[in-house]
């Protein structure tokens, strides 16, 4: 893979995604026998990525639109002004995410919980068995096995404990812009004791009480940080954690939550290259690949 | 696959998990479907094309309250959707 | 005989005083409720102590007994004795209501039924607690972002005849729900019955797992919300739900009860 697809050292950001487009210049799609596309539209951020023979071609990544079927197309838009490729030159679409019944030009609505196992699974190689992914609403913990196939999985999208949104409400309450969180919360003289209150509403005046007790703005968010890493880590054990550990979505650009989960599990998390963010629609690209080996392509729909 | 369906609050922990491996060749004709006395339960096709059960999108944020009935705080039945399914794919977290 | 209760809640500290006959049957000589701010508290329940205390002219010497109770009910030192708040409210609502059988208690952080044996006592409770939306609390943030008080929030509910149903269960997200309901132009009453709906229905849930038995008696803060009692009502399906006058002094009050009797 070419150092051009990390992208997570540019201006680190919580949920708001950078908006992103890339593609693979040392390929030419026009040479390939099967060419699919994953949509994942998200409730923040939609990413489109295309597959060629099964290999990671091209990606582009936006925010969510006002709805889905725009955001699809956009999405798909940007991958099309990069590269050429349009609808008619793709085999076979399948859309994923939150918005995947609304993607007007796909062949087939997979869940994100297989296509981000399956993408977590190209990206991190088959020893990846524990996923997590931590979105702007919801908080997804997967485990699969060497072909990234789902065996366990969760999802928490009821409670905003645990969610880009619960870390939206701290950064609001501290006036700390959401990217300072991380980096903050370990310019700490001792590592406070994790907010105790789960529910987001009650940790709110917990960490108000926390400031009025002497605490700096720092260690109110490292006890907010840490709380948030308990809860994630209590969600992860309900599946069974085992070592090839791949954290995708928004908590991977978040230090502070993502190393102290490391520190409570024992287990770093696995390095990638690709941008984490489009584990989705990669997956997503890869399950309408096999679907292309096995049915043969799909004439494109054309809304 | 274990398939867990529900939330975490303040409250507390809230999964009803299905074991897809049991629920496949359900021998039991998918008696959850009917036992479950709010019908919360559906068949559907999974991502790898088994025919399995779930729990209905619209129930899945509110299982301490739609399951409350079952579970009165005292002298506690056993769960209707529990003893319907005998490959014993079912439980529940609380 | 003077007995105190002090009941610590998230909130508030509430302060109920007692006079008890030799016959047992007890008086309240003065209710009074602080909002303690920055005080901590032991503090908190020391003010308000002495500030019931001082407007009826006594000394803490008249007074016999201390029980506390409520969330921060260990913070309360001069307290001879610490009891739960499924206890203190079941006593207190039999001075109101002597054929309680199940009671509603819904304060600002919880939300929980509670049975009791007919005598003051309680048998059985089933309750949220820990998550704002099976509380108060739901229905204060929501009123938040309709810019309403309270008070207007539940008038306001019982103007609407519509059910709407609000998809979020989390009051963080709820409140953007709101925000979505009033940009599509969603008349207020209607958004106020919805939130007051999703409250009741998240409480009646709690209160069915202990069962519901006549008469049933709703204390905590949110008997002052006539749209919840109704919401409540038609949750419940019930026609009467009993409101005590001092409603969120109930479980001080059955604090001071219980003090009492443990002296006799």
């Amino acid at each position: 893979m070419s150092e051009q697809l990390n992208t997570s050292d540019k201006k680190p950001e919580f949920w708001r995604w950078q908006e992103n487009c890339w593609a693979d210049e040392s390929k030419d799609w026009r040479s390939a026998k099967a060419i699919t596309v994953g949509i994942d539209v998200g409730s923040v951020s939609s990413q489109c990525v295309v597959v060629a023979d099964g290999e990671l071609f091209a990606y582009n990544s936006m925010r969510t639109g006002n709805n889905s079927p725009d955001s699809a197309k956009n999405a798909f838009k940007g991958v099309t002004e990069k590269t050429g490729l349009t609808l008619n030159d793709v085999h076979m679409v399948v859309g994923t995410g939150y918005g995947r019944v609304n993607v007007p030009f796909s062949h087939k609505a997979i869940t994100e919980i297989a296509c981000h196992a399956r993408g977590a699974n190209y990206m991190g190689g088959n020893k990846v068995r524990t996923i997590l992914d931590m979105g702007g609403q919801d908080c997804k913990a997967i485990h699969c096995d060497d072909k990234g196939k789902v065996t366990n999985f969760l999802m928490n999208d009821k409670c905003a404990a645990g969610t880009g949104r619960g870390m939206e409400v701290i950064s609001d309450l501290m006036q700390i812009p959401i990217a300072e969180l991380g980096p903050r919360s370990f310019e700490v003289d001792q590592e406070p004791e994790a907010v105790s209150s789960v529910c987001v509403v009650f940790a709110k005046s917990e960490a108000l009480g926390l400031l009025k007790a002497g605490y700096t703005k720092n260690k109110v968010i490292a006890a907010y940080c840490q709380a948030m890493a308990e809860r994630v880590v209590s969600l992860l054990e309900r599946i069974g954690v085992e070592e090839g550990f791949f954290i995708t979505g928004g908590i991977a650009k978040n230090p502070g939550v993502v190393k102290r989960i490391e520190k409570l599990l024992g287990i770093k998390a696995m390095d990638t290259k690709i941008d984490s963010q489009i584990a989705g629609a990669l997956g997503a690209a890869l399950f309408a690949n096999t679907l292309v080996q096995k049915q043969g392509p799909l004439a494109p729909i054309v809304a | 696959m274990i398939a867990n369906y529900g939330y975490k609050d303040g409250s507390g922990e809230y999964y009803i998990s299905i074991d897809t491996d049991k629920c496949i060749d359900c021998p039991v004709g998918r008696a959850c479907l009917t036992g479950c006395p709010k019908g919360m339960f559906e068949t559907m096709t999974d991502d790898y094309d088994d025919e399995v059960v779930q729990i209905k999108q619209s129930f899945r944020r509110n299982l301490a309250y739609d399951c409350a009935d079952c579970k009165p705080s005292s002298n506690r039945p056993p769960l209707p959707c529990v003893v319907a399914c005998t490959p014993a794919a079912i439980k529940h977290s609380w | 005989m003077i007995t105190a209760g002090i009941d610590m809640g998230s909130r508030t500290v509430k302060v109920v005083l007692i006079d008890t006959e030799a016959s047992g049957a007890p008086s309240v000589k003065k209710t009074h409720l602080i909002f303690p701010g920055d005080l901590d508290g032991d503090a908190a329940a020391e003010k308000a102590y002495d500030e019931a205390l001082s407007a009826v002219g006594l000394k803490r010497d008249d007074v016999s007994s201390v029980y506390a109770t409520g969330a921060g009910r260990v913070m309360v030192n001069f307290a001879k004795e610490k009891v739960t708040e499924m206890s203190a409210g079941a006593k207190g609502v039999s001075y109101f209501y002597p054929n309680a059988r199940t009671i509603v208690d819904v304060g600002a952080e919880e939300g929980r039924g509670i049975k009791t044996d007919g005598t003051g006592k309680a048998v059985d409770f089933a309750g949220n607690e820990k998550c704002a939306a099976g509380a108060g609390s739901f229905a204060e943030a929501m009123s938040r972002a309709l810019q309403l008080t309270l008070k207007e929030f539940g008038e306001a509910s019982l103007r609407s005849d519509k059910t709407i149903p609000m998809n979020a269960q989390c009051t963080v997200f709820a409140e953007s729900e709101v925000v979505s309901l009033i940009h599509s132009s969603t008349p207020k009453e209607d958004i106020a019955k919805a939130v007051l709906d999703a409250v009741a229905s998240r409480v009646c849930a709690m209160v069915r797992r202990v069962g519901i038995d006549k008469d049933v008696v709703l204390i905590g803060g949110m008997v002052h919300n006539p749209g919840f009692v109704s919401s409540l009502k038609t949750a419940m399906d019930i026609d009467e739900v009993k409101l005590p006058d001092i409603p969120e002094f109930v479980a001080a009050l059955g604090c001071a009860m219980l003090a009492a009797e443990a002296k006799h």
